[in-house]
């Protein structure tokens, strides 16, 4: 079973954002870039798999992106993936979600997979269609915000997680997952795992290799960003003063209470 | 912490110098330390405890041991160990003690000085965390001098028989193998160099031995009412005839050489440990100094408070710089025990100086375990004593640059 995991490389979440007022895009320079957070709950979705699996279990993380960032790759291959493939043209620049989506499918395609595993947001263009679009282009089940998954009989089990409960689906491979938070905590990569992750192949693809027959990045691209804002600075929160503990339980109460948080 | 342009605490951008590999480490365990170690340490630190199972833990990610090759351990570079030494005591000195005694001292010693049966036998269950190792070497009235030791092995008939007693034996209670430095009638052949020469008097004699925590005659006895490296178990080993079987020797360390290697590797990891526990102190001051209000201005704002942020960041960036230029040496072959020791003093000392003037930008709060910074600033004053007090260490560089020996 060949599991793909699509991994995308982003600015660390915990530095400053910032967006060039020229080119409209996040700055990417003098900021470490890390692998987008949930989709190490992807890749951890797609470990937990091959391990249960056994045998001839692969996993391959993908991603689209600059060549220059290729090494921040190695964390996902410390952490077991076996394989990584990397989609880098400069043409992909600006790309939206059609474009990108589409791009990725046609290198999919190429790689082939059993079961593709999608993160479900990112932390820097935070559309969440990817994963929708993806499976479009690709033509697969597109089965999204699992908690668990299993593969048996050449189709995918899945227990999805909604606001009102739990649904299990089920769908024939190939098939496109998203993976929710409860899927299972991340694991660390193991000094073993580092050590060994230099050995492991990145391969590199460029649209030369796809054959495209629609234009990528911005000439691809049906939407543009055209104006972007910082969220307005937070207000003074509200100081109550209090004589006493239970006064000060009293208050923090009545004011969840007004909120109808309790 | 990091903003566009500078960081405010990697300023001179030293990360930049670590290879991608390194870096995987270092985020690896920062975030071991930022989920696992973090929200308890204050805890066990006033309970005077470290849960065993944070040694398992410890194995699962490969720490321990881990810049030794084979016997499934990682074989990673010296900067990746010191690395992870580094982030580890960001965390608590405890636990990069433990991790310390483990993978430099115990494993070590039976890593360089013993045999293949023995390296089967041992390493790959202490690579995992499944087996714990503690290092005797101090005794009650032989601290800076073990050439004085008076634990002593006898020969019986093809056994060993050991008496003695040794103190402050950090992990000693919760191990399974003690790594017992003693005294034998065994003559000096086959010692490792001429400096060593020099102790062959009182010191030829020394041998390591194996002792499984289990073996008749050894206790283990806790010491209590530390005020320092309270995250730590630390213990008094008592060999009363205590008999071992004639493989439990180390058959290549041969007097001081046999400690001493060991010392060597473990005071490596110091030299990086203390500056991470010097990183998390000035972090928590600068925090602190940003958003606590005086006189209607964030304290971060007086001039006075800018001085000791600023003095504190030149020690933190230089002292980083230092463990890795040591580093980057002994990845090469060619580090050299004073140079260890020149990096020990400096980076124990100014970690101490930072964690002491982080705690006066706290104020009261810098005396609570609610903050890192007293308990760090209790471990540091562990960390000058232990692996050759700083004078000691004073007195191995001043003997190198004057070529005079001014211990005795
Ligand atoms: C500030 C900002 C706003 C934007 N707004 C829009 C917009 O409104 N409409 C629009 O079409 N585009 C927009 N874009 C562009 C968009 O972010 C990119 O096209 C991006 O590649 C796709 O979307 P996403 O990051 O939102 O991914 P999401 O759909 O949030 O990602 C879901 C999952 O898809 C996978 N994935 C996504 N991108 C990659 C990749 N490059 N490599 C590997 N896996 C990947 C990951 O597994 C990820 O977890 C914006 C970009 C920025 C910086
Ligand atoms: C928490 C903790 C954990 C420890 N863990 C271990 C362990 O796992 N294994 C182990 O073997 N040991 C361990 N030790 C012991 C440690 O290595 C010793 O405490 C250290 O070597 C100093 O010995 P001492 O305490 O006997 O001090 P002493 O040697 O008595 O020294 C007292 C003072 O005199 C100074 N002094 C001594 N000789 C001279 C001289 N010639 N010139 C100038 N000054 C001198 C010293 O520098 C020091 O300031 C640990 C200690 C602590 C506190």
């Amino acid at each position: 079973m060949k599991i793909v995991v699509t991994v995308k490389l982003v600015p660390d979440p915990n530095s400053e954002k910032k967006i060039d007022p020229n080119t409209k895009r996040l700055v990417r320079t003098g900021v470490e870039t890390v692998l987008n957070p949930y989709d190490e709950y992807a890749l951890e979705a797609a470990l937990q798999l091959k391990e249960r699996a056994g045998g001839d279990a692969t996993v391959t993380v993908f991603t689209m992106g600059p060549e220059a960032l290729k090494e921040t790759l190695r964390k996902a291959l410390a952490m077991g993936a076996d394989e990584a493939v990397m989609l880098a043209d400069a043409a992909l620049e600006g790309s939206d979600v059609s474009a990108t989506s589409y791009a990725m499918a046609q290198a999919l395609k190429k790689t082939g997979f059993d079961l593709l595993i999608v993160g479900g947001l990112t932390d820097d263009g935070s559309t969440g269609a990817v994963p929708g679009a993806l499976a479009e282009y690709l033509g697969v089940p597109c089965i999204t915000n699992a908690r668990k998954a299993e593969v048996t009989g050449g189709a995918l089990q899945v227990e999805r997680e909604t606001d009102s409960g739990y649904q299990t689906v089920r769908g024939p491979l190939p098939a496109l997952l998203t993976t929710a938070l409860t899927f299972g905590e991340p694991r660390y990569a193991s000094l073993k795992g580092i050590m060994g992750a230099k050995k492991k192949p990145i391969a590199i693809l460029t649209l030369s290799d796809l054959g495209l027959d629609r234009p990528v990045g911005t000439d691809g691209s049906k939407t543009q960003l055209v104006n972007f804002a910082p969220p307005p600075v937070r207000g003074k929160g509200k100081t109550i003063e209090v004589a006493d503990a239970t006064a000060g339980a009293h208050a923090i109460f009545d004011f969840l209470k007004e909120k109808k948080l309790v | 912490m990091k903003t566009l342009g500078v960081d405010a605490v990697d300023f001179l951008d030293v990360g930049a110098l670590l290879s991608d590999e390194e870096r995987i480490v270092r985020d690896t365990v920062r975030a071991f330390v930022r989920d696992r170690v973090l929200p308890n340490v204050a805890e066990w630190f006033e309970d005077g405890t470290l849960p065993r199972a944070l040694g398992k833990q410890l194995g699962e990610l490969g720490l321990l041991g881990m810049h030794l090759r084979g016997y499934g351990c990682a074989g990673a570079s010296a900067v990746a160990y010191g690395i992870a030494c580094m982030e580890l005591e960001a965390g608590d000195a405890g636990v990069r003690s433990f991790a310390s005694v483990q993978g430099s001292l115990a494993m070590y010693a039976i890593y360089r000085w013993g045999d293949d049966g023995q390296k089967e036998a041992w390493l790959p269950r202490m690579s995992a965390g499944d087996a714990i190792g503690c290092f005797g070497l101090t005794e009650p009235d032989f601290g800076s001098n073990p050439a004085g030791m008076r634990t002593y092995a006898r020969r019986d008939g093809a056994d060993w028989v050991l008496n003695g007693t040794k103190m402050w034996i950090t992990n000693g209670s919760i191990a399974d193998v003690a790594i017992v430095w003693a005294n034998t009638d065994d003559d000096a052949h086959g010692r490792a160099s001429a400096a060593e020469a020099q102790d062959v008097r009182k010191a030829a004699g020394i041998r390591g031995f194996i002792v499984p925590t289990n073996s008749k005659g050894f206790v283990a006895n806790d010491v209590h009412r530390k005020l320092s490296l309270r995250a730590s178990i630390t213990s008094e080993l008592v060999l009363q005839d205590c008999r071992v079987p004639p493989d439990a020797v180390l058959p290549n360390a041969r007097g001081l050489a046999g400690p001493l290697a060991c010392l060597n590797e473990a005071r490596f990891g110091i030299i990086w440990g203390a500056m991470g526990a010097a990183r998390a102190c000035y972090e928590t001051a600068l925090d602190y100094a940003k958003t606590r209000v005086q006189f209607d201005r964030p304290i971060g704002g007086f001039q006075i408070t800018q001085q000791k942020l600023v003095n504190m960041l030149l020690e933190l960036n230089k002292g980083t710089l230092l463990a890795l230029h040591l580093g980057r040496k002994k990845d090469a072959g060619q580090l050299r025990p004073s140079q260890v020791s020149f990096g020990k003093l400096n980076n124990v000392r100014e970690a101490l100086a930072i964690a002491r003037e982080a705690r006066t930008i706290l104020g009261a709060n810098g005396v609570t375990l609610e903050y890192p910074v007293i308990r760090h600033m209790n471990n540091l004053e562990s960390v000058l004593t232990y692996e050759g007090t700083s004078e000691m260490h004073t007195l191995i560089v001043g003997k190198e640059i004057t070529g005079l020996d001014a211990f005795t």
